[in-house]
Parts: structure tokens; C-alpha cells; sequence
């Protein structure tokens, strides 16, 4: 019933939402929602690259993605800009970078839209292992860092008393959101990835009283709007990406209906 | 004199912010089982203090030199965002894996054990101030840093936990730093007093401090009058009811 790619995009689909699952909620939680957009607007410029130097283009966004990640960083304690208008000048201006030099590379035919919006069809054996083992890095990483980065995100100055190094994890958090980007650009695209990391979380964020609840839940709602997403994006032959997001958006409004929460949840 | 674990000493350190110093030139130290005390008005460099001293700011002249393997901090201002859904058993944990017995024990100390399972945005001022208290203590540091603990906490309840900060000292043998403006807890139980504006103005016995012409200057005559008058007179403590306790 359902063709090879189907399947492939499913198994790449679901591994991308156990990642986004964790970091999404600590993107909600530390108001990064801007910051996520911008690493994935400048992941175009990495993918730009990967085809000119025919290098893989998750490395690519990846490497792209992080130093855009530490510009920004370094900025932040630098310049007397507000947080929003250098994430602004850094996503737009990587975003035409990107789009510019994909003007020179005319030799090169370019599936624009796809690198926007996410492929389904592109969706190779390849792309499935560096998302389970990409994710999985990126999880055991996040796993490793877990008391330190909630510690920070909750306070930083008690975080900073108390030993937990926050500097140090903000600055590995950062990465990995450079990261996922780079797992999830070919399958999501580049202006939709902050979408999966968000619609999910935020969904999570009504149904949930405490940090792991909340975590738990945002991975399975991003399994089932991959889900779901991918079903009707076969169905009614639309673009991956979007149909995820708005499956998303659609347990998110369903899940501000008032009902008669059971008793466990609420403890 | 018994020989204390020195826990902090700063030597001449200062904070330099959008060129201005914040407080210039702090010497002292913190020992096990002390209690110094900073007062000083509004904008004299209390937290900057408090702050140095846990490694949040970097001294950018002078040293700070640290000793305690385990600190704890109260601050003076903490806002829970509410996209976080954060229960107090949850923040009691935040910075070190306790066991359920021993959050109940420190949320019992300050009287808030039945919030366990409330969310953090749900409390009150004074409630939070005393989750916010609980957690310091139920790491067990050695130095404990406190920035205006007390706050929005009512008075019976004000005395109760300055009863207990004094306990602690004594309990953990900690080094203590208070940063307060309840001038009764600070003559009673201080060991240390150190009056502060962007520098430390005196410093010394609470007794000695308030007599101190750089205080008075600070202070004023009258609140000096003041506090020799509760130092005489307030020798009772109260039930919770009103009536006075033995």
C-alpha cells in the first residue's frame, strides 16, 4: 500500500520529532522562538554552500547554522542593539546571502521551493541515518546537559551560583539547535523547522503541570503531526513540510478546548 | 579562638559597569559559622556584592577568592516564566538531586511543606520567599548567600524565619551572607556588620557600626536611636495567634 518513500519519510519524520520534542520546549521556555527562525533562515546560505562545494548539506547547515549561532552570542555582548533587531539583521542578511549566491550557481539546478518548504521525496537512506544518528547525539548530548541547561533557563543567576555553568550549556544549546536545523532542513525546510520546534512544545505546554511532562508530551504530538502531516500530504499531494505544521496547528487548537482534566495529570 | 574554615575573601575587589564603578575597593571575608551582615542604601552595590562573591560577576579589579565547595543563593528578584509549567517539587530540585525526604524536611523548616505539588506561578510573594529559602538550605552549603530573604513575608512569620537563618548558621556551621534591612535581626544575631555605598563606609560589630559617624551620615541620627532602642527592648518573641511567647 505504501511506497518505499513513504515509509522513509515516516522513519526520518518521527526521529526528527523525539528531537524537536525536548529542544522545542526549551525554545517555548526561553522565548528562542526568533532565534530558532534565524539559524534556520541562514541554513539556506549553508545548503548554498553545500552545493558549490559539493560538500553534505547537513555539515553544511550545520556549520553555517553555528557560526551564525556564536555571531550572534558574541553580538549580544557587544553591540547596545536589542536581542530581536540582531536576530532580524543576521536572518535576513544570511537569507539574502544565501538566495544571492544561489543566483551565481546557475549551472546548478535548484529545487528552491523543496529547500523552503521540505521534501518528502527526497528523503534518501542516507538522510534517515544522519537523522537517527545526528538526533541521537544530539539527544545524549542534551541528556547530558539536561540539569544544567533547565537550571539556567529557569534562572541564571542561581544556576551561575550554584555550579551548574550555565555559559558553558547555553552556549552547547545553542549548537544542538544548530543541529536539529541542519537533521530536519531536507524533510521540514528552511522556514518551517522553528514551526515543528514550537507548535508541538506550545500544544504540550496546555496539557502539562511540570518540566518532564511537558517534554514527554511535546515528542508524541510531534510524532503524531508528522503522522498525520505525512497521510495527507500523500493524500492530497501537498508539500511535507506545511502539511506537518498544520496538522500541528491543529492539535494546538485542540488542545485549547476546555475539558474535564483527569486528576493524574494535574499532579 | 577556635580556627574557622575561611569560606570567601575579597582583597580590594570592585565591579565596573558602562563606566562607572559599582562598588571599588570591598575587602572582607566570610568565615564558618559567621554572619556579615551588608546594609546601605538603594543602589550601593549590596547584590553587586552578593554576586561577586558567587561567581555570577567577575571582579574586575582586586580578587575574589572562593573557598566553599557548596554555595547556595537566595536572590532578591527571580520571575518564573509562565511557559514553564514548574512545580515547587520540581524547583526544590533545581540545582541538586534531593531525595523526597529531604525536600520535605527544608519545606517543612520554612512552613510551606503542603505547596510540594503547587505550581511555582501559583504562589504568593511570601510563599515563594519561603520555597525560595528551603531550597538554599536543603542543599547543605557551607556558604549561604541571602538577598533580602524575608520579603513579602509576614511578620510572624519574618521572625520565624530569621529564628531559623540563625539556627542554620549554626546547624550546617555555614558561613552566612545576609543582605537585609531588618535592623533587629541584623543587632541580634550578626557577627559582622558592613555598611555599604559603592564602597564599604565601616564595618564591624553591629554595635560599633551604628555608633560609626559614616553610618550615621548614611543613616541618619534617628534611625541610629532607634535601633539602640530595639536592641533593649525587643527581648519577646510571638505565637502565631499574637500573644507573646516565653
Amino acid at each position: 500500500m505504501f511506497d518505499d518513500f513513504f515509509i522513509r519519510s515516516l522513519i526520518a519524520g518521527i526521529g526528527i520529532a523525539i528531537v524537536t520534542g525536548p529542544l522545542g520546549c526549551l525554545v517555548i521556555w526561553r522565548r528562542l522562538s526568533y532565534f530558532g527562525d534565524t539559524l534556520s533562515h541562514s541554513a539556506l546560505l549553508g545548503v548554498t554552500l553545500a552545493y558549490a562545494f559539493s560538500i553534505n548539506i547537513s555539515l553544511s547547515v550545520f556549520i553555517i547554522s553555528g557560526i551564525v549561532a556564536l555571531t550572534l552570542l558574541s553580538l549580544q555582548k557587544r553591540t547596545k542593539l536589542a536581542g530581536d533587531s540582531l536576530l532580524g539583521l543576521l536572518a535576513h542578511s544570511t537569507l539574502a546571502i544565501g538566495l544571492v549566491l544561489i543566483g551565481f550557481l546557475s549551472s546548478i539546478r535548484f529545487d528552491l521551493m523543496g529547500l523552503l518548504f521540505g521534501d518528502i521525496l527526497a528523503v534518501t537512506l542516507e538522510d534517515i541515518f544522519i537523522i537517527w544518528f545526528g538526533g541521537l547525539i544530539i539527544l545524549g548530548i542534551l541528556y547530558y546537559i539536561w540539569k544544567s541547561i533547565f537550571a539556567a533557563t529557569v534562572n541564571y543567576d542561581l544556576a551561575a551560583a550554584e555550579g551548574m555553568k550555565p555559559d558553558l550549556s547555553n552556549f552547547i544549546f545553542t549548537l544542538l539547535l544548530a543541529g536539529v536545523i541542519a537533521i530536519s532542513l531536507k524533510m521540514i525546510g528552511a522556514l518551517l523547522i522553528t514551526g515543528l520546534l514550537l507548535i508541538p512544545a506550545a500544544t504540550a505546554r496546555s496539557l502539562s503541570n511540570n518540566p518532564f511532562q511537558m517534554v514527554i508530551l511535546s515528542i508524541l504530538i510531534g510524532i503524531v503531526s508528522v503522522m498525520i502531516g505525512l497521510f495527507s500530504s500523500l493524500e492530497f499531494n501537498t508539500a511535507s513540510g506545511p502539511s506537518i505544521i498544520v496538522a500541528g496547528l491543529v492539535l494546538f487548537i485542540l488542545s485549547l478546548i476546555p475539558f474535564k482534566r483527569s486528576s493524574a495529570l494535574q499532579r | 579562638m577556635e580556627q574557622k574554615k575561611l569560606l570567601v575573601k575579597l582583597e580590594n575587589a570592585g565591579v565596573h559597569r558602562s563606566s562607572k564603578w559599582l562598588v571599588r575597593g570591598i575587602s572582607f571575608e566570610i568565615n564558618q559559622g559567621q554572619i556579615v551582615t551588608l546594609i546601605g542604601p538603594n543602589g550601593s552595590g549590596k547584590t553587586t556584592t552578593a554576586k561577586m562573591i558567587l561567581n555570577i560577576l567577575n571582579a574586575d579589579e582586586g580578587l575574589v577568592t572562593g573557598n566553599a565547595n557548596k554555595m547556595a543563593y537566595v536572590p532578591q528578584k527571580i520571575s518564573i516564566d509562565w511557559t514553564m509549567p514548574l512545580r515547587v517539587i520540581d524547583f526544590m530540585k533545581l540545582t541538586s538531586n534531593l531525595n523526597n525526604n529531604q525536600v520535605n524536611e527544608s519545606l517543612t523548616m520554612t512552613g510551606v511543606d503542603k505547596l510540594l505539588y503547587n505550581q511555582i506561578n501559583s504562589l504568593s510573594g511570601g510563599e515563594f520567599q519561603r520555597v525560595l529559602i528551603a531550597r538554599a538550605i536543603a542543599k547543605k552549603p557551607d556558604l549561604l548567600v541571602l538577598d533580602e530573604p524575608v520579603q513579602g513575608v509576614d511578620f510572624n512569620g519574618e521572625i520565624a524565619l530569621y529564628n531559623l537563618i540563625k539556627e542554620i548558621s549554626i546547624s550546617l556551621n555555614c558561613g552566612i551572607l545576609l543582605i537585609s534591612h531588618d535592623m533587629h535581626f541584623v543587632m541580634s544575631t550578626t557577627n559582622h556588620v558592613i555598611c555599604l555605598n559603592g564602597h564599604i563606609c565601616c564595618s564591624g560589630t553591629p554595635g560599633s557600626v551604628v555608633k560609626n559617624p559614616e553610618y550615621i551620615k548614611l543613616f541618619g541620627e534617628h534611625n541610629s536611636e532607634t535601633l539602640s532602642y530595639y536592641q533593649h527592648n525587643h527581648d519577646h518573641s510571638h505565637n502565631h495567634d499574637g500573644s507573646v511567647a516565653d
